[in-house]
C-alpha cells in the first residue's frame, strides 16, 4: 500500500463535482454508505436515535475522509474486508479463537494486535535505517508496515467490538471503554494523522521519530497486556453506557495523536538544530529532516491536535452534564483536559501572535507531551476522581 | 525573517510586538491615549498568556491537593501551621475562590479588550479589496510571476476574470490609466475565525460564571449566608443557612432518599460545611433497582421517582438512570450514587460462653446500633452495611460451568468495647462452598486498613449452625468434659493392665488444663504455654504428647456429641462427620482469636434502599453551550480556511503585447501558499498562452 501522488492534486481543478471523483471514489462511497445502512437495518434493536446518527455521520465524514486522503479508501475497504470475515468465522462462537487457524493466529482481536504491536517495532527500526541510509526501499517498506499495521489495528478493534457481542449481548460496547483499547486508538490515530504529513510532504525521514511515540504506546500496551492482564474485556459501569462515548474518546484522541506526533517532530528540531550548530556537515545534520518542514508540520499537527481536544472537551463537558449532573465538576480529568488545552492555545498564539518559530516552540511542544501524558496517564496513576475507570 | 512579508503591506497587526515581525501600527484610539494604554494593557498577548498559564498552574494546584474534605484530614496532613496558610488561600476549595473566580474573570476582560480591538481590523481584512498596489509595489512581494502574451488586454482581462471565478476568488477591479487592477480574495471567513474564537470564550466564561459559586461566595462574604456544619436534622437547620427555592440562581446539590420517603431539599457541599437548598417540589422515591452483570459488576442504576408539585394535576412518575437525567422546571435531577435506606435485619445470637446455650434473636436497621450486655462486659453492636451480593469467579469443582458465583447477602457490623475499642466483622448468610464442604464464613479484622481474618464454621447436615455450637458448648462444660476425661482415661488404662488412681487424677487434669488453654487461645496459646514451662529441648516431645492428649480428648467429645444427637454410630464414624470433625475442631481454635461474645447469625432480611440524587439548576449551561459552538467553529475556520489574497494586473507591453503580473498573499502558512501560488500561476500562464508556446516571466 504505498501512497499515490493524486494526494497533492488539491481540488483547484473546479471540474464537476462528479467529474472530480473517479469510479473508485463511488464505489468506496456506496460501499461505505450500503454498509452503514445494513448494520443500521440490523441492529436497530440495539441503537437509540443518537447512535443511528452518529452511525451515518460516521458514515459520511468517513466518505469525505476517503475523497480527500485517498489511500484511506484502500485501508477502510480492507478492514472492513477482514473484520467481516473474522465475524463470519466467529459466528457465535468466541471459543473459535482459539481453534480457528485464521482467527487463532491472524485476526481474532488478540492476535491482530499482537501483529500490529510486531509491525509497528519493525517499522520504527526500518524508519531508522531510511533515516541514515535514505534507502528508498527500506523507506518503502517501513511505510508498507505502518500501512499493515494500522489496518491490523483497526482490525483488532472492530473484532474486539464483535468479540464483546459475543461474550454476551450486555457486555457488548465499542472498544474505547477503558485505558488498554484507548492506547490501541492512540497508535491507529497517531501513525495516521504521520502517515498524512509522510505523503503530503513526500519524505519518509519523519517516520522514525513518528513511530518512537507510537512504539512507547505499543510497549505499554504489551506491558500492560502481559504484567496487569489488561486485555479482558470487561463490561461497562453505567456511567459509561452512552452514545456519548463514541465521540468524545475518539476526538480526544485525535487531540492526544497529534500533540504526541508534534512532540516527536520538535524533538527531532531540537536534534538536528543543535546538530547543525555543532557541525553542518556532520551525518545528523545532514540526515535529520529538514527544519522548516519540521517547524511547519509541528504546527499543523498541534492546530489539529487543538482543534479536535476543543471538540472533545466539549463533548465531555456535555456527556458530563448528563452522566453527572454538572457539564464542568473540575474532576482531576477535567481540569487536566482544561491544563493540556489553556497550554496550547498559548503555544498557538505565540506562534501567531508574537511570531515565535523554530526552537522555543519546538521545547514547549516536547514539554506539551508530558503534560498531555499526565492527562491521560498520570491522572489516572495519581489522582482520584469521576473518571476512576481505566487504572493501572 | 523575510522583510518582503506581504502581510506587512495588508495587515495591521496591531497587538503584536514581535520585534522579527514589525508591522504597520494604526491606532484608532489614537485620541485617548490614557484611555489606550489601560485598554492596551488589559488587551495584550502578554497579559493574555500570562492568564492563560497562571490559570493552568491554579488549576493544577486544584488537582493535586485534594478538594473539600474535612479540615481534620488537612490538618494531620499539613500540621495546623500550613494548614491555616492554606486555608486563608483558599487552596481548598481553589475553584470555588474569590482569587480564582478573579483570574476568570480577568481573562474574560482580557478577551472582551482583545476583540474590541482586533474585531474591526478582522471585520475589515475580510470584507476590504487592497486596490492600490502597483507593478512596483507587487514586486516587492513574495510570490510574484510575470508573463507577457499575444492576446488583447480585453480578452486577457475576460480570462483572468473566468480564472478568478472559477477558484473560488471574489474580485474587485480598476482601471488606472491603462493599467488594470484585479484585486481579489478568498476565505475571508479565515478572520470571521478569530471572532468566533473568541466570543465563544467569552461567552463560555459568562455562562460558567453564572453557573459557578459566586453568588453564594459574595453572599457569604456579605453575611447574608453562613455554612451549617453540625450533623442535625434538616428542620433544625437555621434560616440562615438556608436557600428559598427561588433565591439562587443556580446550584448544584446532593440529596439521599430512602425507598418510600420523599425530600424536598438538597443539600450544598461547601467546604467544610453545607447549605440546605429548598425545592418548590417533593420527590419521593418508589423504588431503586441495581440491576449486575453476570459477573456482579453493576450495570444499571435506576430510580423510579415521583414529583409532587402543586402546579401539577397529578403527580409526575419518572424513572431515571445514570445519563438519563430528568429535567424538570428546570432543576436537573440525576442518579448519581446508591446507598442502605434503612434495610431490616434480623439476626440470632449464637454465644460463645460456657454454659449459655440459649440463642438469642434480635432485629435491627442498617446504620443503627444496639448496646447489648454480654459475658465481656457492656458492648455496642453498631451495624454498619448491608450487602445482597456477592459474587466472586467461581473456584470449586462444584461449581463447574459457571463463571461466576454469587455467595448471596453479607453484613459489615462492628463491636465496641466499654473502652470504645472496636473490631470489624463481615458475616455472610448463607453457608459458602469451600474445599467440597459448606461452611459459614465470618471475617473479623481490628482496622479496616487489615484484611478480614475469616473464620469458617462447618455447617452441619441441616446447613446449621447447631452442631458447631454444640460441640463448643460441649468443650467448655467442665463438668461433662472432666466425666469423659475420666471416663476414656480409666478406659485406656485398663486396656493398657494400669491402674493407679493419681496417675489417672493426673492425667485427667492435664486433659483439663490443656481444653482450658484451647478454649481461650487456640493452638496459641498451647504453644505458648508449652514454652514457657517445658525445658526447650523436650518442647518438641512434650509439645506432640499435648498434642495427642488434647486430640483424644476432643474425639472422644465430639463421639459423645454425636451419640447426643442420636447418630447412627454402629458402622463407625462416616466420611462426612469425620470432616465435620476437623473442620470443627480448627475453627474451635480460632474463636479466642476471634473477639465476638456470639457468633451473629443473619437470619432474615428486608431490602430497603435509598438513592443519591445529584440535583442542579445551571441556567448558564446554554450560554456554556453557544460559546462552545462558537468556540469550535471558530478554530476551524481560522485553521482550515486559508484567507488568501490574488492580483492580477494588466496593462499594454512592448510589441503589441499585453503584459501580466500576478501576485499573491497568503496570510498564514507562506509554505502551502506558496506551493499553492505555482500552481495557481501555472495555471494561469496556461491559459493566457494557449495560442502560443513559451512562458513568460
Ligand atoms: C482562553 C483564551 C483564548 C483562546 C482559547 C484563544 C484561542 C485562539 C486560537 C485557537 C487562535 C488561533 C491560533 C492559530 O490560528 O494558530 C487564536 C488567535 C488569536 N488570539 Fe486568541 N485565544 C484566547 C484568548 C486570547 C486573548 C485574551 C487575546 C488578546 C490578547 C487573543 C488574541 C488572539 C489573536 C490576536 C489571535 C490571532 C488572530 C489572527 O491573526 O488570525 N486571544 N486564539
Amino acid at each position: 500500500m504505498s501512497v499515490p501522488e493524486s494526494v497533492m492534486n488539491e481540488n483547484s481543478e473546479q471540474g464537476g463535482f462528479l467529474a472530480r471523483h473517479s469510479v473508485y471514489d463511488w464505489i468506496f462511497a456506496v460501499l461505505l454508505l450500503a454498509g452503514s445502512v445494513v448494520a443500521w437495518r440490523k441492529y436497530t434493536y440495539l441503537m437509540d436515535g443518537y447512535e443511528v446518527g452518529i452511525l451515518f455521520g460516521t458514515a459520511v465524514s468517513l466518505v469525505g475522509l476517503g475523497w480527500f486522503w485517498k489511500p484511506v479508501r484502500t485501508l477502510m475497504l480492507a478492514v472492513a474486508a477482514l473484520s467481516l470475515f473474522a465475524v463470519w468465522l466467529y459466528g457465535n462462537d468466541l471459543a473459535l479463537a482459539e481453534s480457528n487457524f485464521f482467527l487463532k493466529f491472524l485476526i481474532s482481536s488478540q492476535s491482530a494486535i499482537m501483529w500490529m504491536s510486531a509491525l509497528f517495532f519493525m517499522a520504527t527500526a526500518a524508519y531508522f535505517i531510511h533515516l541514515f541510509s535514505r534507502n528508498e526501499f527500506v523507506g518503502k517498506v517501513a511505510t508498507a508496515m505502518v500501512w499493515s499495521a494500522t489496518t491490523l489495528c483497526f482490525v483488532g478493534l472492530m473484532v474486539r467490538w464483535r468479540e464483546s457481542y459475543l461474550i454476551h449481548i450486555d457486555v457488548g460496547h465499542i472498544p474505547v471503554s477503558n485505558l488498554y483499547e484507548v492506547f490501541i486508538l492512540f497508535a491507529i490515530i497517531t501513525a495516521l494523522i504521520y502517515l498524512y504529513y509522510e505523503a503530503r510532504y513526500r519524505t519518509r525521514t519523519m517516520g522514525a521519530f513518528a513511530l518512537l511515540v507510537i512504539s512507547a504506546a505499543v510497549g505499554f500496551l504489551l506491558w500492560y497486556h502481559f504484567a496487569k492482564d489488561a486485555s479482558g474485556i470487561q463490561p461497562l459501569v453505567p456511567a459509561l453506557q452512552s452514545y456519548w462515548m463514541k465521540i468524545h474518546v475518539p476526538a480526544n484522541f485525535v487531540g492526544y495523536g497529534a500533540f504526541g506526533l508534534a512532540a516527536m517532530l520538535g524533538l527531532a528540531y531540537l536534534i538536528k538544530d543543535s546538530a547543525v550548530r555543532r557541525n553542518p556537515e556532520g551525518l545528523l545534520a545532514r540526515r535529520l529532516p529538514e527544519l522548516d518542514m519540521l517547524d511547519d508540520v509541528m504546527h499543523k499537527a498541534i492546530a489539529l491536535g487543538f482543534a479536535f481536544f476543543t471538540i472533545a472537551t466539549v463533548l465531555g463537558a456535555m456527556w458530563a452534564a448528563e452522566a453527572w449532573g454538572g457539564y464542568w465538576s473540575w474532576d482531576p480529568k477535567e481540569t487536566w483536559a482544561l491544563i493540556v488545552w489553556l497550554n496550547y492555545a498559548a503555544w498557538l498564539h505565540m506562534r501567531l501572535t508574537k511570531g515565535w518559530r523554530g526552537r522555543p516552540l519546538a521545547w514547549w511542544a516536547v514539554i506539551g507531551l508530558f503534560v498531555t501524558t499526565f492527562a491521560f496517564l498520570g491522572v489516572n496513576m495519581f489522582l482520584s476522581g469521576l473518571h476512576s475507570y481505566g487504572e493501572l | 525573517m523575510d522583510n518582503r512579508d506581504p502581510r506587512r503591506l495588508i495587515r495591521h497587526n496591531r497587538h503584536s510586538s514581535s520585534h522579527d515581525r514589525p508591522t504597520v501600527t494604526q491606532s484608532p484610539h489614537k485620541k485617548h491615549p490614557q484611555h489606550l494604554s489601560l485598554l492596551e494593557f488589559l488587551g495584550s498577548m502578554n497579559l493574555a498568556i500570562t492568564i492563560l498559564v497562571v490559570l493552568a498552574i491554579a488549576s493544577i494546584i486544584g488537582t493535586v491537593l485534594q478538594q473539600n474534605q474535612p479540615y481534620t484530614d488537612y490538618i494531620i496532613k499539613f500540621g495546623p501551621f500550613w494548614h491555616e496558610v492554606f486555608k486563608a488561600l483558599d487552596l481548598y476549595d481553589v475553584y470555588g475562590s474569590l482569587w480564582f473566580l478573579g483570574l476568570l474573570g480577568f481573562l474574560l476582560l482580557s478577551t472582551s479588550v482583545c476583540i474590541y480591538r482586533n474585531a474591526p481590523v478582522m471585520w475589515r481584512d475580510m470584507r476590504v479589496f487592497r486596490m492600490k498596489v502597483t507593478p512596483k509595489s507587487l514586486r516587492l512581494m513574495h510570490n510574484v510571476h510575470e508573463l507577457e502574451t499575444d492576446q488583447p488586454s480585453e480578452t486577457v482581462r475576460q480570462k483572468a476574470e473566468q480564472f478568478l471565478t472559477r477558484q473560488g476568488f471574489r474580485f474587485k477591479s480598476r482601471q488606472d490609466g491603462e493599467l488594470t487592477i484585479l484585486s481579489a480574495m478568498k476565505g475571508g471567513w479565515n478572520r470571521m475565525g478569530y471572532i468566533f474564537t473568541h466570543t465563544g470564550i467569552v461567552v463560555i466564561c459568562i455562562g460558567g460564571l453564572m453557573d459557578g459559586n459566586l453568588i453564594f461566595t459574595i453572599k457569604e462574604w456579605r453575611d447574608q449566608i453562613r455554612l451549617e456544619t453540625r450533623n442535625i436534622p434538616v428542620s433544625e437547620v437555621p434560616a440562615i443557612s438556608r436557600l428559598k427555592p427561588d433565591e439562587s440562581f443556580s446550584f448544584r446539590g446532593s440529596v439521599s432518599i430512602p425507598e418510600g420517603e420523599r425530600a424536598n431539599v438538597v443539600f450544598l457541599n461547601v467546604r467544610d460545611g453545607y447549605l440546605v437548598q429548598e425545592l418548590p417540589f417533593a420527590i419521593e422515591l418508589k423504588d431503586f433497582r441495581i440491576e449486575h452483570y453476570p459477573s456482579g459488576q453493576p450495570k444499571s442504576f435506576e430510580s423510579d421517582l415521583v414529583i409532587h408539585d402543586d402546579q401539577l394535576d397529578k403527580p409526575l412518575e419518572k424513572t431515571i438512570a445514570v445519563n438519563h437525567p430528568l429535567i424538570y422546571r428546570g432543576y436537573a435531577i440525576y442518579q448519581a450514587s446508591f446507598a442502605d435506606g434503612g434495610s431490616k435485619l434480623e439476626f440470632r445470637l449464637w454465644p460463645f460462653y460456657e454454659r449459655q446455650d440459649e440463642t438469642t434473636d434480635l432485629e435491627m436497621t442498617v446504620n443503627s446500633s444496639v448496646e447489648l450486655d454480654t459475658p465481656a462486659g457492656p458492648m455496642t453492636l453498631e451495624l454498619d452495611s448491608f450487602k445482597e451480593f456477592n459474587v466472586f469467579p467461581a473456584s470449586e469443582p462444584e461449581q463447574k460451568g459457571k463463571q461466576f458465583v454469587n455467595y448471596g447477602p453479607s453484613v459489615v457490623f462492628r463491636l465496641r468495647d466499654a473502652s470504645g475499642q472496636a473490631r470489624e466483622y463481615q458475616n455472610y448468610m448463607s453457608p459458602i462452598l469451600q474445599d467440597g464442604r459448606y461452611v459459614f464464613v465470618t471475617g473479623v479484622r481490628e482496622s479496616s486498613a487489615e484484611p478480614f481474618r475469616f473464620l469458617s464454621i462447618p455447617a452441619d447436615r441441616d446447613m446449621s449452625l447447631k452442631r458447631f455450637m454444640a460441640f463448643h458448648r460441649l468443650i467448655q462444660d467442665t463438668d461433662r468434659v472432666r466425666q469423659i476425661a475420666v471416663m476414656s482415661t480409666r478406659a485406656a488404662m485398663s486396656t493398657a493392665n494400669l491402674q493407679d488412681e493419681k496417675l489417672q487424677a493426673n492425667v485427667v487434669n492435664s486433659m483439663m488444663r490443656l481444653l482450658k488453654l484451647f478454649n481461650e487461645g487456640g493452638y496459641v496459646a498451647l504453644d505458648d504455654f508449652i514454652r514457657q514451662s517445658v525445658p526447650e529441648e523436650k518442647q518438641m516431645n512434650v509439645g506432640q504428647a499435648y498434642m495427642k492428649i488434647l486430640q483424644n480428648l476432643l474425639r472422644d467429645l465430639y463421639m459423645q456429641l454425636l451419640i447426643d444427637e442420636g447418630v447412627d454410630l454402629s458402622q463407625g464414624v462416616s466420611d462426612q462427620d469425620a470432616a465435620f470433625y476437623d473442620d470443627a475442631v480448627n475453627n474451635l481454635a480460632g474463636i479466642g482469636a476471634y473477639g465476638a461474645p456470639f457468633y451473629l447469625q443473619l437470619t432474615d432480611y428486608e431490602l430497603r434502599e435509598a438513592t443519591g440524587l445529584q440535583i442542579t439548576r445551571s441556567p448558564g449551561k446554554d450560554l456554556v453551550y453557544l460559546g462552545s459552538f462558537l468556540l469550535i467553529v471558530g478554530i476551524f475556520m481560522m485553521f482550515y480556511i486559508a484567507h488568501q489574497r490574488l492580483w492580477i494586473l494588466i496593462w499594454p507591453g512592448n510589441e503589441g503585447k499585453t503584459a501580466v503580473l500576478f501576485s499573491g498573499a497568503g496570510d498564514r502558512n507562506r509554505r502551502d501558499f506558496t506551493e499553492r501560488f505555482v500552481l495557481l500561476a501555472d495555471k494561469l500562464a496556461g491559459l493566457l498562452q494557449k495560442n502560443r508556446s513559451g512562458t513568460g516571466d
